[in-house]
């Protein structure tokens, strides 16, 4: 709390900002007006008291679907960082702790996944298994993971030097235990911050998969994919894609924003 | 000189087997299909009989490895089969498109590196100013944005606002070059807003790490002119990392194209692979892939021998 009265204004901007999209994806059936794919109204319909943003290409309420786009889009890709980020950070902290072979195998297979432009890799085992929620969590989390691993394992490879782990290798506690008790508390504060990044760039892959129509399928909303539907607007000077992209764009600020800060904290750097 | 010879053989070797690597998990992603090609693209209701001549005719009845040879081989030789789609050769459908793409890239490149340069070295000496603020505050934002958010920016401003530029860039074979350039010049200031950002801040941090080193302060506490530090002192040493970063960025280009060449419907290799995708076109998607990744891979390795030549610490090293 004392951390919170300190921050920066740039900081509680960013708090706000990521607080208000939480608010609005958990409370999404509370707010939205109509349902999530209920056609209400004409194509294209301007903004009116009626409809907050509009109507989409299909005569569906663009707040509404703005609000569950919020849900669907955040909650996914909070999934797939979680997943990506115990992944990720379990094999790096195996990897340092164990070192030897279990380290360079790991590390030669985490190069090689890096060596593979993300997007390409992902876009091609969408085309072998088809797109669906849980190929798209696994894949994103699977390509996000060797970032997480890199970082992991450079952290943990510094605490496993020090003493208490010594102590502790000596006392004979197992691997686990030396993990859960000795690196992860100590590896925590750069771990956080780094969850912010992965999250900005999970949700922006997911933003863009969905951007090029491989990402969640309609009738689901989600800000990605409503840009594509109603790209077609654009030429018509009608702003409704510059909507759920903005809204894309306004969430990674704030994300980006509470990074900073956290770097700012953790580099020691004050003023 | 042998020992940065030796180093860059080293790295080369490795980027070779990671493109091994790399063609054989396209080719075994591939066959880990349920069922196989042929029955993915004939669908449920194909007799076996039509099936198994499909089969015969992608040469699916010859086992694994000596298909993937095979591939490669043909791959090697510009042969990249017959699309599954239109039952056109891959090459054939490529071949303009990949010039289409790396002529965006190349423009892009063109405006990009220069002025991230620029700005970052601006950036670097004027640091914690007003002006680096406003900079790095901009490009923070341009990093944040996705892609589509500011080429949709971009389209409504100059494209539908002020009717400068057309908002779909549409390329034909047999358009001049004062024209292409016109018309690719939105993707690409799309796509340079990216770039330069990422490039520019990276820039600025390589040369601020340069001008906080010891020999910089040495040579002010020597009253060595400023702009003799920055030629003799600072410029030799950040060359390095700046090749590096721009190398890098370079290869995300590469692949970033893709999703601007969907949004400004750009015939390019990105738009062909998402199209491929989406129609499950697998010899289309193995080859745009496997030629991205190429692409990507030797911008990466060009990343590291050039900073590896250029950093002087490397050549004079006799360890």
């Amino acid at each position: 709390m004392k951390l919170l009265r300190q921050s920066p204004i740039s900081a509680r901007i960013g708090i706000g900002i990521v607080l208000l999209n939480i608010l609005v994806a958990i409370l999404a059936p509370l707010i939205a007006p109509y349902g999530e794919t209920s056609v209400v109204g004409d194509v294209w319909e301007s903004y009116s008291s009626q409809f907050y943003f509009g109507t989409d290409h299909i005569g569906r309420d663009l707040f509404t679907r703005m609000v569950f786009g919020a849900r669907n889009t955040i909650g996914l890709a909070f999934i797939t960082t979680i997943l990506s980020f115990s992944f990720g950070s379990l094999m790096g902290f195996i990897a340092a702790v164990k070192g030897g072979w279990t380290d360079q195998v790991l590390s030669r297979i985490i190069d090689i996944l890096m060596a593979f432009p993300t997007l390409i890799f992902a876009l091609m085992i969408l085309s072998v298994l088809g797109s669906s929620i849980t190929t798209l969590i696994f894949t994103i989390a699977i390509l996000d993971s060797t970032r997480v691993y890199r970082l992991s394992r450079a952290v943990a490879m510094d605490i496993e030097v020090m003493e208490f782990v010594e102590a502790a290798r000596l006392r004979g506690e197992g691997l686990w235990w030396i993990i859960r008790q000795e690196i992860l508390p100590n590896a925590m504060p750069p771990l956080i911050a780094e969850f912010g990044l992965r999250f900005c760039f999970v949700f922006l892959f997911i933003a863009s998969l969905s951007f090029l129509g491989l990402g969640l399928q309609p009738p689901l909303s989600d800000w990605g994919g409503m840009v594509r539907e109603n790209a077609g607007a654009i030429t018509f000077g009608i702003y409704i894609p510059l909507i759920p992209a903005g809204a894309i764009a306004f969430l990674t600020v704030g994300v980006n924003l509470i990074v900073d800060w956290f770097l700012h904290l953790s580099s020691g750097l004050h003023e | 000189m042998k020992n940065v010879l030796l180093l860059i053989l080293k790295r080369g070797g490795a980027s070779l087997i990671t493109i091994f690597v790399i063609s054989l998990i396209i080719f075994v992603g591939v066959e880990l299909l349920p069922g196989d090609v042929a029955e993915a693209v004939l669908g449920q209701s194909a007799t076996p009989e039509t099936v198994e001549a499909f089969r015969k005719e992608l040469k699916l009845d010859l086992p694994p490895h000596i298909r993937y040879g095979e591939w490669l081989k043909d791959f090697a030789h510009g042969d990249f089969g017959t699309s599954l789609a239109n039952g056109r050769p891959v090459a054939e459908l490529i071949g303009w498109r990949l010039s289409n793409t790396l002529f965006l890239a190349a423009t892009t490149a063109m405006i990009a590196v220069p002025l991230a340069i620029f700005l970052g070295i601006l950036a670097a000496f004027y640091r914690n100013t007003f002006f680096d603020k406003l900079i790095s505050t901009t490009t923070l934002s341009f990093i944040s944005f996705p892609e589509f958010f500011i080429a949709y920016i971009l389209i409504s401003l100059l494209a539908v606002k002020l009717n400068l530029f057309p908002s779909l860039s549409i390329i034909e074979k047999d358009m001049g070059f004062g024209s292409k350039i016109y018309t690719i010049l939105l993707p690409s200031l799309t796509l340079t807003c990216v770039v330069t950002a990422h490039m520019m801040r990276q820039t600025r941090a390589a040369i601020i790490n340069v001008l906080a080193s010891a020999y910089i302060e040495m040579a002010q506490i020597k009253g060595i002119r400023r702009l003799r530090i920055i030629y003799h002192h600072a410029f030799p040493n950040s060359l390095s990392p700046v090749i590096n970063v721009v190398a890098v960025n370079l290869a995300y280009l590469v692949v970033g194209v893709v999703i601007v060449e969907v949004v400004f419907v750009y015939p390019g290799l990105g738009q062909l692979l998402v199209d491929s995708v989406a129609k499950r076109d697998l010899p289309v998607v193995q080859a745009s892939g496997l030629i991205f990744s190429i692409a990507y891979i030797f911008l990466n390795l060009a990343a590291d021998v050039l900073s590896m030549l250029s950093n002087p610490k490397l050549r004079q090293s006799k360890t």
